[in-house]
């Protein structure tokens, strides 16, 4: 194939859906193998190699995000159905779980709070612009959810997006061995905290280590998208002095 | 599968207009699991009336699908990361101590508490299964 074919063909398949939609699955496909070789070591987490392996190639490529998208789209758009998919985990378990509710309503209160409270005043004794203030606000909470807070308290929706991200990847690598190193051992505060702090990274996480904790993981994140909600605009507003 | 797929959609659906029409605070896909569950509930009580798909594993299949693929619906958003290099870069220290404290601050003070208030309430703890 000489030069300029290969360079129509590629103009041609880089503009389709069809590329960046196999990159997206390939890429992941490749991380999670790493991470099941490794016995699922939580610095292996997919998402995690996934995105790098894939900005570094959008990077190569000079290939716009928007143009990533319109083929990730399709991976983006099961969030949704998977979230629903979070009853049937929840149903099996529920004798388990109506058993934790005093504990799993104080243990969202606190963390929440706490969440929260210590990001902000982070962020705020570092004198960072308000709308950054609150587009990390949110950010224990899903993306979606988290861009609404965002935005509505004058907060970046994008920023607020990546911020939800990174907090996702960073709770699904720490929960495990910090939780080790402070002796919980109990699944269901386990995946409680890694579905408050991380949402659905973090829940992810923890299906993979343990059901019981995954299915704690699932009812925190629900939960915690309500909490923050309801706490962040009164909250922010004390922290801010507004 | 088709009315399994289905029916995960249609509880989405629902709770996406459920949400926007009532105007509560609560993402569409988290209301969609609450209907899910209620269906699931509903499942034991009025099997014939359903259809076959809800009741022969299908629909549990399908969910099952999903949830074992969760990291990767995560990715797409993810790689979102290099539009806002430029904001992360500027105020780089700010974002990642209050990322990195607050999120091991959360996650020690959830876990805590729930042990605590476990504790109090006689819970035995589930442990059991080898931790990684």
């Amino acid at each position: 194939m000489s030069g300029d074919n290969f360079f129509s063909l590629w103009v041609y398949l880089s503009r389709t859906p069809l590329l960046w939609l196999s990159v997206t699955l390939i890429a992941y496909a490749v991380a999670d193998r790493f991470s099941a070789a490794t016995g699922r070591h939580p610095l292996a987490n997919p998402v995690l190699h996934a995105v790098w392996m894939i900005a570094l190639l959008l990077a190569l490529s000079g290939t716009p995000y928007k143009t990533y998208f319109e083929g990730a789209q399709f991976v983006h758009f099961m969030l949704g159905p998977a979230t629903v998919a979070l009853a049937l985990p929840l149903y099996q378990n529920r004798r388990v779980v109506a058993r934790a509710i005093a504990p799993m309503l104080a243990a969202l209160v606190a963390g929440s709070l706490t969440a929260l409270v210590s990001a902000v005043t982070i962020v705020k004794l570092f004198g960072v612009p308000q709308t950054i203030i609150a587009s990390i606000a949110p950010k224990s909470v899903t993306a979606g959810v988290a861009m609404g807070i965002a935005s509505e308290l004058g907060g970046d929706a994008a920023l607020a997006a990546v911020l939800v991200i990174l907090t996702g990847i960073f709770g699904a690598i720490i929960v495990t061995p910090l939780l080790t190193l402070f002796g919980i051992r109990d699944w269901r505060a386990r995946g409680f905290a890694a579905g408050l702090a991380s949402h659905g990274i973090g829940t992810a996480r923890a299906f993979q280590v343990n059901s019981v904790a995954g299915t704690f993981a699932a009812i925190a994140l629900a939960l915690n998208a309500l909490m923050t909600a309801i706490i962040v605009p009164p909250v922010l507003g004390y922290l801010l002095g507004r | 599968m088709v009315i399994a797929i289905a029916t995960l959609l249609l509880c989405q659906l629902a709770g996406e207009g459920l949400a926007r029409g009532l105007g509560v605070p609560v993402p569409g896909p988290v209301l969609g699991a609450t209907l899910l569950l209620a269906l699931l509930f509903l499942r034991d009580k009025a099997k014939p009336v359903l259809p076959r798909e809800i009741n022969d594993g299908s629909l549990d299949n399908a969910a099952n699908m999903l949830l074992a693929n969760l990291s990767l619906l995560f990715v797409p958003a993810g790689v979102g990361v290099i539009q806002n290099l430029q904001v992360l870069r500027t105020h780089g220290l700010a974002l990642a101590l209050a990322l990195v404290v607050s999120t091991i601050l959360g996650l020690l003070v959830t876990a805590f508490v729930f042990r605590f208030v476990a504790s109090l309430t006689n819970a035995e703890p589930q442990t059991g299964e080898d931790m990684q």
